[in-house]
């Protein structure tokens, strides 16, 4: 019942019958307030399994259902958030912050005037993620690591019960990616949001998630789920403990193993 | 890319003249400066009759000399050129836009447009003279046919160019195609669509005097083929100068333009 989302048995083909079979036989829960992370060898689907929980693909078997709903549309609970920014330079943060505010049905309708009650909202979510004072500035006059905190404050301004995240600190050097995962820690543990991160960096992965799906190389299915056993709130230093190194060290080596069993 | 020119105001008064010049502000006029130099000097020194290369100085004479008709034909080209140009801007921001809509619609209507492109424009003149008449109408037309492609290719690159992460994040959300084509792809689109105006502005002066040296009696292409015809060929170069200012001129208002409109394309990196 607190099942959040709901994959079961899915296959999604591209191109046509005979096209590839991106993942097949995919199954998998995530519940409401949970934080998951998806990991496996690159090409296993995980965009794919990302695009099917928001509702972007439709499966052409088995269920995907979301907040107790059979998803046949894009569903407008979630947020969204990408490696590339993909920031709009002609906006300012702010306003590209309130982006989705003018696309989802419930808010586009008063967004016009309720205005200050919305700017308020993304400005204190720019103060959460550290970039208080930002708003009015263009995006290409923030660094990478700015950028994607203000994607971050745009995939949450809607309110979305769901976050999806693909590889969102990919490109960003290893210090600014810590300083993100904190800030995606607190977020998790101040609202009441349940993630799905999708990534290479098995450490990301052990830091910030409860459970861990390991995904077969394609056609992608989920081989192994692991619980992580770290109490909360986790410390960054725990990164260095040998216990967090074990799960990582594991994690690794079954990766190894679906890359060489394709 | 626009380089930055940098006004840095040195304190010392003592430095020589030559230190103290902006050199890329001046170079402009320099380089123009030494093409008149050396031409006219090319031009005395291997002695060449003004029937073949007249002398910039005679070029100027016969500037002042037929001032009226020049200035005359002038203000009739720039008219006809700037009417067929904003019939160009208005159809082609219009056709881009419906192109750049779907895939279905840029894949059919794109070969047809190269084809279309491809015939040579004088081709066409007689056709609309013999639809339109002799005069301005065609000359316009042909300003409006030749002006007019490079502002739909460059709209509809633009619309078909938006990051399919941009669009997944508004999908996502429920956006409409409508939604994703105002709040993205039209915005987008926009450095594309003024870059290309000065491409746009430069060809409808091709045009538009293609047509008048073929079927007009009037306007700069006119003027220079029955220049030519009674020989005179200074006053065929001084409707040439003529062109060339008012292409520079009509190219400025274009770059200026896109500079106010876009300047968060200039100053940002529109990668990826």
């Amino acid at each position: 019942m607190t099942h959040l989302v709901s994959i079961e048995n899915v296959d999604m083909r591209y191109g046509g019958a005979s096209g590839t079979l991106a993942v097949a036989d995919l199954t998998f829960k995530v519940d409401k307030g949970e934080f998951a992370a998806v990991v496996g060898p690159s090409g296993c689907g995980k965009s794919t399994l990302m695009r099917l929980v928001t509702g972007l693909h439709i499966p052409q078997a088995g269920n995907v259902i979301v907040a107790g709903q059979h998803v046949t549309e894009p569903v407008s609970i979630v947020g969204m958030a990408f490696q590339n920014p993909s920031m709009l330079p002609w906006r300012t943060t702010l306003d590209n912050i309130l982006l989705p505010l003018e696309i989802v049905e419930r808010h586009r309708k008063r967004l016009r005037a309720h205005r200050a009650e919305y700017v308020e909202k993304a400005e204190h979510l720019l103060e959460v993620v550290g970039l208080k004072d930002f708003g009015s500035k263009y995006p290409w006059q923030l660094s990478g690591g700015m950028q994607q905190r203000a994607n971050l404050c745009r995939a949450l301004i809607h309110e979305p019960q769901l976050l999806m995240l693909d590889e969102p600190f990919g490109a960003l050097d290893a210090f600014t990616r810590e300083e993100l995962w904190c800030v995606i820690r607190d977020l998790h543990a101040a609202q009441d949001v349940t993630i799905i991160l999708v990534t290479h960096d098995l450490r990301e992965a052990v830091f910030l998630a409860d459970k861990i799906l390991v995904m077969s190389a394609r056609p992608g299915r989920v081989l192994r789920e692991h619980r992580v056993p770290f109490a909360r709130p986790r410390d960054l230093e725990i990164t260095y403990d040998q216990a967090f190194n074990d799960v990582v060290h594991q994690l690794h080596g079954e990766i190894a193993n679906a890359r060489r069993a394709a | 890319m626009s380089a930055v020119v940098e006004d840095i105001q040195r304190p010392e008064r003592s430095k020589p003249l030559i230190a103290r010049i902006d050199w890329v502000k001046a170079s402009p006029w320099l380089y123009t400066i030494a093409l008149f130099a050396i031409w006219e000097a090319s031009v005395r020194v291997f002695d060449l009759p003004y029937t073949v290369l007249p002398a910039p100085s005679r070029i100027f004479a016969a500037l002042y000399q037929y001032w009226s008709p020049i200035w005359k034909n002038s203000l009739q080209t720039l008219y006809t050129t700037t009417l067929g140009f904003l019939m160009a801007v208005v159809g082609g921001l219009a056709l881009g836009l419906f192109i750049g809509w779907s895939k279905v619609i840029y894949a059919g209507l794109y070969p047809l447009m190269i084809g279309f492109n491809a015939v040579p424009k004088v081709a066409v003149v007689p056709i609309l003279v013999i639809w339109f008449g002799i005069g301005a109408v065609p000359a316009m037309l042909t300003a409006f046919l030749i002006s007019f492609f490079p502002i739909v290719v460059n709209v509809a690159t633009g619309l078909a160019t938006i990051e399919p992460e941009t669009e997944d994040v508004l999908r996502a959300l429920g956006a409409k195609k409508i939604d994703i084509m105002l709040k993205v792809g039209i915005p987008r689109s926009m450095p594309y669509f003024f870059g290309s105006l000065k491409v746009a502005i430069t060809l409808a002066f091709v045009g538009s005097v293609v047509s008048e040296t073929v079927a007009s009696n009037y306007g700069l292409g006119n003027l220079m083929s029955s220049a030519q015809s009674q020989f005179n060929v200074p006053l065929v170069f001084a409707g040439l100068l003529a062109l060339a200012v008012e292409g520079i001129v009509m190219y400025s208002i274009m770059a200026w333009v896109e500079k106010r409109m876009t300047g968060w394309a200039h100053r940002s990196t529109m990668s990826h």
